[in-house]
């Protein structure tokens, strides 16, 4: 899920300082959220949209260009489905 | 007095500037004879522009006063950003092998108001990797010094922001705040750092950690440059949906030297996590000298403030797990050579390209937002959360500004923290709840114990900047703290 691969050798300390990550965290279950809506952003503002109007933006060779890799103006990648 | 330019506030120099006392070249001058001077032991940059180009910039400013045109307050200012800030060409890593080698394609919306008001873009400074950390230490670029005690850490995540400021290698820099990012190193390296109230400055451009969370704002030398820089970078932003649409106030007409009228707050709970006996004792000298500017001072209680820091290090690893999904090695920065396929491309460049914070929190946010464990944690996170924002909303309805220390110690030694995650995170304690609840702060230096800095935390309403700057103003008016500086600098400076 999380996509990162990880040396074997670091896992033990990874699910060691994870572990107590979670148990201090876990504390919060003891707090009594009964009725309780959640807050995902901070001053309910709702999102301010900007008028739909055509602005210019990066043009292609721009926006390929900080890519590690490239051919003719698109990302390259290793091959995806086989032959 | 040249050698002294360096550590002039920015309105200072503005003033000098338009009584054509100095010119914006003696200035910047100035200010890179410092970072020549002292960047080798502070270790504050990450990218330093060409000194020419800083000069020219400089020459432009002296051009456009020559032909008589209006000076902004930050036009002539030299300035550092944190190296998660966008900058056109500039090298834009967020102390992140990840990101090596990648130059934007465009500015920041803070980026584009500075250079646009004439400041002067110095460099990029150091931060813990995707200013995920308190120390500066987890960053892939190199290490900053506290200039205050070359052995000891700016604080983080943008220490190298802090530490700029309080060596006069920049007269103004900007940092980001996602729990505290600003204010912590700000009190460590004896700087003013200020948060603004979520919202109220566009992040456009600016690398996302924690969307609910991040903020962009000042550290400078004093409250009156915190004040003019947040004017210059605030204001609603077409390019950011989350930034609010009215205009700002004058904050500079907040800076009232009193606090006559003013009812502060002092909730308990935040001196309760670990502050140390030497803060705690500055922390209530600043109290006592509100109260002589004519504060109304109450202790109070936020009793969910003790959960804050397990409500953050839920939702903060959270959003960042799924905001750094981006970093892909297909679209900028750096790849692992050879992947064999594409999931190996992925996997292989995040798992070398991340360093170990990083990985904890991307591992942490994943677990916490994964289908068995959501209501548990996040869900759980974002109903705590609520409780946390009703009790400062009822704080709010009796006090004008809460007052607590910014961090539980002074500036801890390098390496101290490194081991322990967890130890690290409770540096944090004082700052995460403001985060949550999206309210402005800043942290002022109240005061000194064993030779380093201590800092005070004003909190104020949603879009109450002009409250927390007033508070902050008159203590530093009534501190009178202004003289000290970092004995890396050497003797006493003159006064401003």
């Amino acid at each position: 899920m999380a996509r990162l691969e990880v040396p074997a050798g670091d896992l033990d300390r990874y699910r060691d300082e994870l572990g107590r990550i979670l148990d201090h965290v876990a504390r919060l279950q003891a707090v009594d959220t009964a009725q309780v809506p959640p807050t995902g952003n901070p001053l309910e503002v709702p999102g301010v949209a900007r008028a739909d109007n055509p602005q210019p933006g990066l043009g292609q060779e721009q926006a390929v260009a900080g890519a590690p890799a490239e051919h003719g103006g698109m990302f390259l990648v290793p091959r995806v489905v086989e032959n | 007095m040249t050698e002294k330019l360096a550590e002039w506030p920015a309105h200072r120099m503005h003033r000098a500037l338009v009584s054509r006392e100095v010119s914006a070249r003696e200035l910047a001058a100035a200010v890179l004879r410092r970072l020549d001077e002292v960047e080798r032991a502070v270790g504050a940059y990450v990218h330093l522009r060409e000194p020419e180009l800083v000069l020219a910039d400089a020459d432009a400013v002296d051009v456009r006063l020559g032909r008589g045109e209006p000076l902004a307050a930050l036009g002539g200012v030299p300035v550092a950003l944190k190296d998660n800030m966008c900058t056109r060409g500039l090298p834009t890593t967020c102390a992140s092998r990840i990101l090596e080698g990648f130059r934007p394609a465009y500015d920041a919306t803070v980026v584009e108001r500075l250079v646009g008001q004439g400041a002067l873009v110095l460099g990029k400074t150091n931060m813990d990797e995707f200013a995920m950390g308190s120390s500066t230490e987890h960053s892939a670029l190199g290490r900053t010094r506290n200039p205050w005690d070359l052995g000891r850490v700016p604080g983080g995540s943008s220490g190298g922001s802090a530490a700029a400021v309080a060596a006069g290698e920049a007269v103004v820099a900007l940092g980001s705040d996602t729990g505290g990012s600003i204010r912590q190193p700000a009190a460590f390296c004896g700087v003013v750092g200020l948060k603004p109230t979520y919202g109220r400055v566009s992040r456009y451009g600016l690398v996302a950690f924690a969307s609910s969370l991040d903020q962009i704002g000042p550290l400078s030398r004093d409250v009156r440059d915190a004040a003019l820089t947040l004017q210059a970078i605030a204001g609603p932003d077409p390019h950011d949906a989350t930034s609010r649409p009215e205009e700002p106030p004058d904050f500079e007409e907040a800076l009232v030297p009193d606090c006559r009228g003013l009812r502060l707050g002092v909730p308990r709970e935040f001196y309760a996590q670990g502050v140390s006996a030497e803060v705690r004792s500055a922390v209530a000298a600043a109290v006592d000298l509100l109260v002589e500017q004519g504060a109304d001072v109450e202790e109070c209680s936020l009793p969910t403030v003790a959960q804050a820091l397990d409500v953050y290090y839920v939702i903060a690893p959270a959003e960042a797990s799924s905001n750094l999904a981006r970093f892909d090695g297909v679209r900028y920065g750096w790849r692992a050579p050879e992947p064999r396929d594409y999931g190996e491309l992925f996997a292989a460049t995040r798992g070398r390209g991340f360093g170990a914070e990083v990985q904890r929190r991307i591992m942490l946010g994943t677990y916490a937002l994964s289908a068995g464990y959501y209501d548990q944690y996040y869900g759980k996170a974002q109903q705590v959360r609520t409780l946390l924002c009703r009790e400062f909303e009822q704080a709010f309805e009796r006090y004008a500004a809460l007052v607590t220390p910014t961090a539980p110690t002074t500036a801890f030694g390098i390496g101290e923290k490194t081991s322990d995650p967890l130890t690290m995170y409770m540096s944090d304690v004082c700052t995460v709840p403001i985060n949550l609840a999206g309210l402005p702060a800043i942290s002022v230096p109240c005061g000194y114990t064993n030779g380093l800095p201590v800092g005070l935390q004003v909190v104020g309403r949603p879009f109450g900047e002009e409250t927390v700057l007033r508070v902050a103003f008159a203590l530093e008016s009534a501190a009178d703290l202004g003289r000290r500086r970092p004995p890396l600098l050497g003797a006493q400076a003159d006064p401003v």
